[in-house]
């Protein structure tokens, strides 16, 4: 009876995966889509705990350890609760990329335990042989290995993605690199290729229909030391190729590579659906493997790059090694009051908030400046790229959590028809994505990147700390041409004072 | 050949939930624009950890004296919990931005 409730369970889970994932692509529906799902999710967790029926002996029984899986619930809700309430906004994409990595560690720990069932089979005693209920079969070592190598590369990228957005991780890139990495994914298909197929395709049925003795010699015969070496061993590569994978990708890049592992993790949850049957996480894995490859898909498009070449570009350090070279050219600066000045006495303004507006936390004060300029009938608008920020639509979350109303941020095609009637930009902590190289420069690492045609607009005010090169280490020709002029200083601190100094105007 | 249609024939229903669900997955978030891009990927992100149940399962057959088992099972399940709970509210507190100044 139970066990027929929780098929009906992870039916509803499905379904509730399905219509969150829907509801999440609409901004009206958005957040009821993520309740359905967390819904559905809670609904499949405790009906797998109190429901969940395996066979011992031949009888049925229920799971036991409860007390042990509910510490691990308890526990990990309290950390992930407590963390996902007191980030900033600005570290999230940071955050993202941890819960993605844990969710790859979680399908690799899966896959180590039912690898280590299956070892001890081996062992000769008399208790043992109940495992032997264990299906062995093609598809089971194939989805344990595959959950395996996807799981672990997810957890140690996700790792390293995480520790680069914080800065801790530099850029790693030497020669050979690619080479390197090419090496190790096929010595990885090819040892993954070799355990399945040196595994026979044999299902032990049932205990009772084979003497046990023979039975235990059978499982000698099938896991042998060459598997649990191989085993151990692909998972040391996978681990290995996760971190090497995503150490020569540059800071730009990274949203890609979150999305890309975000997609990967759901696989390999779908893998570990395979080895349990179950249709709940078959469902939610693919899903989100497929979602998650569409949306990294989509990345890529905003940045007029292929997922190959992000992936085998090494970004980043090419990039490192174009900045050292390119040549300082004369900027000059403009002062507070005279920005203040002209603001106050353009028409239309446009905004391009970047990172540094971010890092400053000056997403509110940004917020009071449009509307004290609206208060002098000055048009206020916002232009976002796609990738401003560090993941796509991060802008967008900052900016709605300064109360900035949502049709005032315009997307790149329309904020690039609009930049002819403007005034005045003010670029405050962008770079890349106004860097005029994306589209005449083909030696730059950023060419075909599409951007925001500010120096189409009559004046561009650029508001940075220094003259430091952006997050992908380019020059920016922009801050040279005659129509820029340059406001250093902190963000937050330029912003308070324009706002002083324009209500004074 | 034979192997390969025995395959079919066995596991035929999960590899029609894989191809459905695939085709669902990329119709389902075609028409996504793109300020929803990062809650999106976050909630996806919390929906792949029902891996977790999968961590549950394996932690609840372990014997309770294998403690080998029993330590990376409940592992798993904290980790795997980290990723939906943490998942959820993440997205939860970035949507409710959003909805505030309607």
């Amino acid at each position: 009876m139970g066990i027929h409730i929780l098929t009906l369970c992870y039916l509803i889970a499905s379904v509730t995966f399905i219509l969150g994932l829907k509801m999440l692509s609409h901004p009206t529906t958005a957040r009821k889509g993520n309740l359905v799902a967390a819904l559905g999710m809670a609904i499949s967790i405790f009906g797998t705990i109190f429901l969940f029926e395996h066979r011992v002996d031949g009888e049925s029984a229920h799971l036991h350890n409860l007390p042990l899986i509910f510490a691990a619930l308890f526990i990990g809700s309290a950390i992930g609760f407590v963390s996902a309430k007191k980030i900033q906004m600005t570290a999230m994409p940071e955050l993202v990329s941890l819960f993605n990595g844990m969710g790859g560690a979680c399908a690799m720990l899966i896959s180590v335990i039912e690898f280590y069932h299956y070892q001890f089979t081996a062992t000769p005693s008399p208790n043992d042989v109940l495992y032997l209920t264990h299906k062995l079969s093609t598809l089971s070592i194939l989805a344990i290995t595959s959950g395996l190598v996807i799981g672990s590369i997810s957890f140690s990228g996700s790792i390293i993605a995480w520790g680069k957005l914080r800065g801790v991780v530099k850029d790693r890139v030497f020669k050979g690199q690619r080479a390197l990495n090419m090496l190790l994914l096929i010595v990885l298909v090819s040892s993954v290729v070799i355990l399945v197929g040196i595994t026979p395709s044999v299902s032990y049925v049932s205990t009772e229909s084979i003497d046990p003795l023979n039975a235990i010699s059978q499982t000698f015969q099938y896991i042998s030391n060459l598997h649990i070496y191989l085993f151990y061993g692909i998972l040391a590569l996978s681990l290995i190729y996760g971190v090497l994978f995503v150490f020569p990708i540059g800071g730009a890049d990274m949203p890609v590579v979150i999305s890309l592992l975000n997609s990967f993790t759901g696989v390999a949850a779908a893998c570990a659906g395979f080895v349990y049957n179950n249709q709940a996480m078959l469902t939610g894995g693919i899903l989100v493997g497929a979602a998650g490859t569409l949306l990294t898909i989509l990345m890529c498009k905003a940045m007029n790059r292929s997922l190959l070449n992000v992936i085998v570009g090494s970004f980043g350090g090419d990039a490192a090694g174009a900045a050292a070279s390119a040549e300082q050219g004369h900027f000059k600066e403009v002062s507070l009051s005279d920005a203040a000045m002209v603001m106050s006495y353009a028409k239309k303004v446009m905004i391009v908030p970047g990172y540094g507006l971010a890092v400053a936390q000056a997403q509110h004060i940004c917020n009071e400046l449009e509307s004290i300029l609206e208060d002098k009938g000055v048009e206020v608008k916002y232009a976002i790229h796609p990738v401003a920020g560090r993941m796509p639509g991060h802008m967008n979350v900052l900016l709605a959590e300064a109360d900035v109303n949502y049709e005032k941020l315009l997307e790149m095609e329309q904020a690039n028809d609009e930049f002819k009637t403007c005034d005045v930009v003010l670029i405050l902590g962008a770079n890349d994505v106004v860097n005029p190289a994306a589209k005449k420069d083909p030696a730059s690492p950023i060419y075909g990147m599409p951007i925001l045609e500010v120096e189409l607009s009559k004046m561009v005010i650029v508001n940075k700390r220094s003259m430091k090169p952006g997050y992908a280490g380019i020059e920016n020709e922009l801050f040279f041409q005659p129509k820029t002029s340059m406001l250093f200083g902190d963000a937050k601190k330029v912003l308070q004072d324009l706002c002083t100094e324009i209500k004074a105007v | 050949m034979h192997t390969f249609l025995d395959f079919f024939h066995q596991h035929v229903e999960i590899i029609y939930i894989v191809i459905l669900s695939v085709f669902l997955g990329i119709e389902v978030i075609g028409r996504v624009p793109s300020v929803l891009h990062t809650p999106l990927m976050s909630g996806a992100n919390a929906i792949h950890g029902v891996v977790v149940i999968g961590a549950i399962i394996v932690t609840g057959q372990a014997q309770p004296d294998n403690y080998p088992a029993l330590i990376l099972g409940f592992l798993a399940v904290l980790l795997g919990t980290l990723n939906v709970v943490g998942g959820f509210v993440v997205t939860d507190r970035m949507l409710e931005m959003f909805k505030k100044k309607k």
